[in-house]
Order: C-alpha cells, then structure tokens, then sequence
C-alpha cells in the first residue's frame, strides 16, 4: 500500500483516495472548448439535463404505477392525477419532457448535420449520437404504452404488428414480442421492465460512450476549423485567453451555457404549466379496449416523419407490396442516418452554408422532413396518399443521391483552389 | 513451451465452457419471453354452432379479435372458398376487422351486408369488399370442424381447401 501522510483537509483527504484534483482537471478545468461556437452547442447540456429531470420525474411516477392491464389506465388517470400530491406536476414534467427532449435532439442532430460535425475523426460522436436517438425512440415507445389508453395499445398494436413484415419469422417474432397473439398483459409488463430499466442503464451507457467519444477529435466549431488543441489550452493557461482559441468546460463554457439553460428551462417550464396539452393525446384517455379501434392511429409528433415515410407507400410496385414497401423504406430511414459519415463524400469540414451543393441538400431535407410530420398526422386518404408517397420517395431520393452530391462538391472546390 | 501450450489449453477450455453456457443463457432468455402455456392454451377457442340463428352475427373473441361467425339462411348462397358447411348449413367464418384500417363493421341483416362505419367499407355476407376502401376480402381464421363445433386456432383441412382456393 502507498504511503499516506495526515491529510490538512477535506479536499486534500479525498484527493490522496480518490485523485478528485486530477479528475476534476481532466473532466472540467482543463477540459477544452473552442470560442468560435454559438448556442447551438448548449444542446448536449440541456439534454443531460433533460434526461436528469425525465429520470427523477419517472423515479416519482413509478412510485404509484402498477404495470398490469386492468389496473395500469386508473393508476395513471386516477390515483397519480388526482390523488397524489403534485403528482399531475411529475407526469406533466415527464410527458413533456419526453416530447421536448426528441425537439432537442432533432436540433442537436441538425446541427451536427449542418456544421458537419460527424467527419475526419468524429465518426463515433457521431455513431454513438445514433444510438442514443434510437435508444430514446424505444424508450419513449415503451413509455408510450404504459398509461394503457386506447393511443398506448393501438400504438404497441401498430408498431410490435411491424416486425410481422420480416420474412419466414415475422408471425412468430411478433407473438414473442408481445407474450401473447395480440397486446396484452405480458406485452405491458415486458415493456414496462424495458421502459424503467434496461433502456435507461443503455441510455446511460450510450450517454458516456458519447461524451468519451468526444474527448480525442474535440468539438467542432462554427468554421469547422482545425487547431492544435494542447497548443491553444497552453496559451490559455500561461493567460493569453484573449488570443488562445479555446476555453475551458467548467467554469467558462458551462457558465455561457447555464444562459441557454435558463432560457430553455422558461419554455419548458411554460409547457409543463400552460401547455401540456400537446402531450396528452386526448384519445389516450379512453381506456384500452383492444376490441375497438380508433379511427386514426397516430404517433407523438416526432415519429411522425418515419411514420409517414411507412405509410407512403401504398400501392405495388414491380410485385412488391405496398406493405412491404413501406417496411423497406422505413428500415432504411432509421439507419440511413447512421452512416451519413460515409455518405457524405467531401473531406471539407464546413458549415453548410459555405458549401456550394451541401447546403440545397442539407435544406430540402429538413423542408422534405416537415412535409413528411405533417403529412404523417393526416388521415391517409386521396390527396394526402400522393404527398405521402411524394414525401417518402424523396426522403429516399436524397440519401442515395448524397455521395454523388458531395462528391461533385468536392471536385468543384478543388477546381477552384 | 510446455507452459505456453498449458495456457493455450486452458484459455480454450474456459472459451468454451464460457460460450455453452452463453449460449444457454440465451436460450433461457428468449424462452422467458415466450408465451406463457396459460396464454398457448387460451389461443383456441371452440364455439358450438348448432344453436346459432340464420342470418344472425355471432362474434366471439378468438386471440383478441373479434371472429364473426354467419349462419346462412335459405335464400343465401354459398360462395367457393369462402362459405363453410358445418352440418346441412353454411356459414361464415370471419376475423371480424376491415381489411382497412382494422375497425369492426357491423352487420346489417335487412341488406345482408357488412358496413364499416370508420371510412364506409362494405362487405357482402361471405366477406368479399363491395364498396369503400377495403383492399381485400375479410380474412379467414384458420379453423378445424370437430363435429358442430368449430375449434378457432387450429388448421384443419376444411380450412386447408380454403386457402388452397383463394
């Protein structure tokens, strides 16, 4: 065992056990980030934050909950609105977190998009990003069916019905994923261990893989700029923070951040007491009757893109299904995103608007994703079919077409230069 | 040398030993979530159709869904492939759920038709689409005739030489 001398205090105890200076050096003092940014890099923070308060708002939640099918519906409706203290305030907190927090991601995201913030060595913030996205739609699906109102069973009908469309194992994987040939009890109570456990332990993995995935390639900045990070903390240190390009996490960047925070928070906060209405669908207030179907199944806003792009196609094509169209195109949605590294074919790390072709395809996607949330509400009938099938084609179109775009763009600036 | 291929030994034994017992584990895991034998066994339902009125809709709940069960009356005809004879009647032997969106028509026994309220489907009595959105006939559950009882989970070959048809 080393040797150790009386500690002179608190601080000095620990740090001899634990190392806490250090590590407070390595994780904040001296944990570097660029100036050339703006609040679009508050996003990461108010995620953690985020997800802090949908953990302590569930932990309150799940104190009342009973995750069973006849009594699930009035332990949400009854006994936690109406009888729990504040207990309207933690739901409200967690249905509108759950609602915000996919808002957050999707700008986080963009961002990401924009400023091409997921190349030359930021493959894995960006892969582990994806991953999160995709933990955090099984999570808010899970979460989804746990109320047992007609929107939770027909959305858990809907959506276990799609693994039905795998070939050869699809019926049978079905009914293993729901316990039962339809949803039933055991379908909520599997679901229920996901939601409040195993996804969130992911949740929190996947989050520090993300924040680790940071530290060697750093954090992008607004020009996409690339600098040699020990030499500007050097000049940082020795005091020349007028000149050094970059700031230290705690206390200087956190403190700009905190400012984005408490805005965000005022708008959050606004939701949770005047506005929670756009989370509580109210046909979620009928209980579930798996006998009576609603006339319009419907996701949360934000899986109404991909929704829609499985909706899109319903007629055959070159004697393949509709159906299986549409399963097709909504399996390639929620992967394509994944290795946009590699579809994006130019080495220039730059925000989009500096680049000549990027930034048309970077602005009818986002034009094409909206088209496609708002489509994804409306009954699929006439008209709508046809912008559906629009939508979802082009969604498709643009990601195939993206490697050849970039590619052009590359050859262009080279050209010029 | 000897040391090394010790080593080697033992490394491959634990890699196995390790891997059986992974791979069991995963067994164990993917039964856990099977359906339970009580929900197996609830899976079929058997209805006895002797005492059913013609032209009256029976539904009964089979998986969670409604099934429609039809008797037919004298003026109604059997179609191939779609009408079952149990005893010296015909019926119909539907899931109850528009091929559409999936709500439950109801039975209108004056015109002799299905009408879907949701978006205004209609089906004729033998579960073929006349009108409205549906993209296709009612589906047939499958279904074993065990005397004047028809057993709703299991494929007998009555249900057989239907499918074969449609």
């Amino acid at each position: 065992m080393a040797e150790f001398k009386k500690a002179d205090s608190m601080l000095e105890w620990f740090d001899q056990r634990l190392g806490v200076v250090n590590f407070a050096k390595v994780m904040m003092t001296e944990y570097w980030i660029p100036k050339n940014i703006n609040f679009l890099w508050a996003m990461g923070v108010l995620l953690t934050v985020l997800f802090t308060f949908l953990v302590v708002s569930g932990i309150f939640l799940l104190m009342y909950y009973k995750p069973d099918a006849n009594m699930a519906f009035d332990s949400v409706n009854y006994t936690i609105m109406q009888e729990v203290a504040y207990g309207w305030l933690f739901r409200h907190i967690h249905a509108v977190g759950a609602s915000v927090v996919f808002l957050i991601i999707y700008i986080h995201m963009f961002t990401g998009i924009y400023y091409g913030s997921y190349k030359k060595g930021r493959e894995m913030i960006w892969i582990s990003g994806m991953l999160l996205f995709m933990l955090f739609s099984a999570e808010g699906f899970s979460g989804y069916m746990l109320p047992w109102g007609q929107m939770s069973y027909w959305a858990a009908y809907v959506i276990t019905e799609i693994f039905g469309g795998i070939p050869v194992i699809g019926d049978e994987l079905v009914v293993w994923i729901r316990g039962n040939f339809y949803v039933a009890d055991s379908t909520l109570t599997r679901f229920f261990m996901l939601h409040v456990l195993l996804i969130p332990l992911a949740i929190i993995g996947a989050i520090v893989l993300h924040f680790y995935a940071l530290r060697f390639p750093h954090v992008n900045n607004e020009q996409g700029e690339f600098f040699d990070f020990d030499a500007e903390a050097e000049k940082y240190k020795a005091g020349d923070k007028k000149h050094s390009k970059v700031i230290p996490f705690w206390p200087v960047f956190l403190s700009k951040d905190v400012f984005v925070l408490g805005v965000f928070l005022i708008f959050f906060f606004y939701l949770v007491f005047f506005h929670y209405g756009f989370a509580m669908d109210p046909i979620n207030f009928d209980k579930a009757d798996g006998l009576k179907t609603p006339a319009h199944i419907y996701p949360e806003w934000y899986f109404l893109w991909s929704y829609e792009v499985l909706r899109g196609w319903f007629f055959e094509i070159a004697g393949i299904s509709g159906k299986d169209l549409g399963l097709m195109a909504f399996g390639f949605a929620n992967a394509i995103f994944l290795v946009i590294p590699w579809l994006d074919r130019s080495p220039v790390v730059k925000p989009a608007n500096q680049r000549p072709y990027f930034k048309y395809w970077f602005w009818l996607l986002i034009a094409d994703l909206m088209v496609l949330t708002e489509f994804g509400k409306l009954p699929p009938t006439g008209p709508n079919a046809w912008v559906g099938f629009g939508a979802s084609l082009t969604f498709l179109v643009l990601f195939i077409a993206l490697p050849f775009i970039t590619k052009a763009e590359a050859g262009k600036v080279k050209g010029k230069k | 040398m000897m040391d090394e291929s010790r080593r080697g030994f033992i490394g491959k034994a634990f890699g196995a030993v390790a891997a059986v017992g992974g791979i069991a584990s995963l067994i164990a895991m993917k039964k856990t979530w099977d359906p339970l034998p009580s929900v197996m066994s609830a899976g079929f339902t058997t209805v006895d159709v002797s005492g059913l009125e013609a032209n009256k809709l029976e539904i009964v709940v089979w998986r969670g869904k409604p099934i429609f069960i039809l008797k037919y009356g004298a003026d109604m005809k059997p179609t191939d492939g779609r009408s079952v004879k149990i005893g010296d009647s015909y019926f119909s032997v539907m899931i109850g759920l528009c091929t559409h969106l999936g709500c439950i028509p109801g039975y209108e026994g004056d015109k002799k038709l299905f009408k879907c309220a949701c978006h205004g489907g209609e089906y004729s009595a033998d579960g073929v689409q006349t009108f409205g959105p549906p993209p296709r006939p009612l589906d047939i559950p499958p279904f074993k005739l065990d005397g004047v009882t028809l057993v709703l989970g299991e494929e007998g070959p009555e249900y057989k030489k239907m499918t074969a048809k449609a």
